[in-house]
């Protein structure tokens, strides 16, 4: 399993993804050839799955980004599948999750504007199959957005 | 919505679409895979970092293998809107390190976060010490999260983007 130095290398590289292989191991304290091979062996064994680019979709003219919270009607056993199956089909669709709790499934969806909004949430959103209730929260700004954990 | 945003082509989406599956793919084998030269990759990569457009990396981890086997969702609606001021909210909850995502949004809460945990009774410590104790919290709703699943976005070939 991993010790410190995994560790360290890992805390090191969620608090700044984007970082140089040879500065990251400068701050973890080892060298840049033991750096790499932790990241290689954390890689083989799945702990590390990838990295992925961030894209600012506000910058790409998407200025709308709402949380589409969903309770899905679950008489029916396909409910679950037929709804992530057609909201896998919206483009405009960035994550989708399912959950415990209250809500049953999430979704978060750009546009460029508001009316653009309602034309997805009118034809796309309120199309989707096995829908009981909807609860949508618009982000107004992010504070905080990171992969870090408390390793 | 004009004004600095850049225009994309398709070689551009497809470069988009790489990249947010594999950040690590390097000048020389995005063009190799799109039919372009090295140096021709390389400026339309230099071009949407500089936009603003590729901005930074997220890394990957499997949580549960590094001991993290619970993330839940918090709805947060603030008590006393008003005397509670949200700076002193926002500062209290970022300095939590179960936190990973803190979001001001408009509707039946006031801020969405996304809070990791070690188990379920890891995660009621979180809440009952440090959630539950922030400045200002009313109602939380949590929900645990099961599956998630990150999409392409809107960057199909077809898919026209506003020019500037």
């Amino acid at each position: 399993m991993l010790d410190d130095t995994d560790r360290r290398i890992l805390r090191h590289l969620l608090a700044e993804p984007g970082v140089p292989s040879a500065e990251l191991a400068s701050r973890a304290g080892v060298t840049p050839a033991t750096c790499w091979r932790r990241l290689e062996r954390m890689t083989e064994a799945g702990v590390i799955r990838g990295q992925q680019a961030v894209i600012d979709w506000r910058k790409l003219g998407y200025a709308v980004e709402v949380s589409l919270r969903f309770t899905l009607d679950k008489t029916d056993p396909r409910a679950f599948d037929d709804f992530l199956d057609a909201a896998r089909g919206v483009p405009e669709v960035l994550g989708i999750e399912t959950f415990l709790g209250r809500v049953d499934a999430r979704l978060n969806v750009i546009a460029r504007d508001m009316a653009h909004w309602q034309d997805i949430y009118r034809r796309k959103i309120l199309t989707l199959p096995h829908i009981a209730e909807i609860e949508a929260l618009m982000l107004v700004s992010t504070i905080r957005e990171t992969e870090g954990l408390p390793v | 919505m004009t004004g600095d945003m850049i225009d994309l082509d398709d070689t551009d989406r497809a470069f988009l679409r790489a990249l947010a599956q594999d950040a690590t793919l390097s000048a020389g084998a995005l063009g190799r895979r799109f039919g372009l030269s090295q140096p021709a990759a390389w400026r339309r990569v230099r071009r949407m970092e500089e936009a603003g457009v590729l901005a930074g990396r997220r890394v990957v981890v499997d949580r549960a293998a590094l001991g993290f086997g619970v993330t839940v969702f918090l709805g947060i609606k603030l008590a006393t809107r008003g005397r509670v001021s949200l700076e002193d909210f926002e500062r209290a909850v970022t300095a939590i390190p179960e936190v990973q995502v803190v979001q001001h949004v408009l509707g039946l809460f006031d801020y969405r976060l996304r809070v990791v945990a070690r188990d379920i009774a890891d995660f009621e410590r979180v809440l009952r010490r440090r959630i539950m104790t922030l400045p200002g919290v009313g109602n939380v709703e949590a929900n645990v999260l099961l599956t998630e699943e990150r999409r392409p976005g809107p960057l199909g070939a077809a898919e026209t983007v506003v020019k500037a």
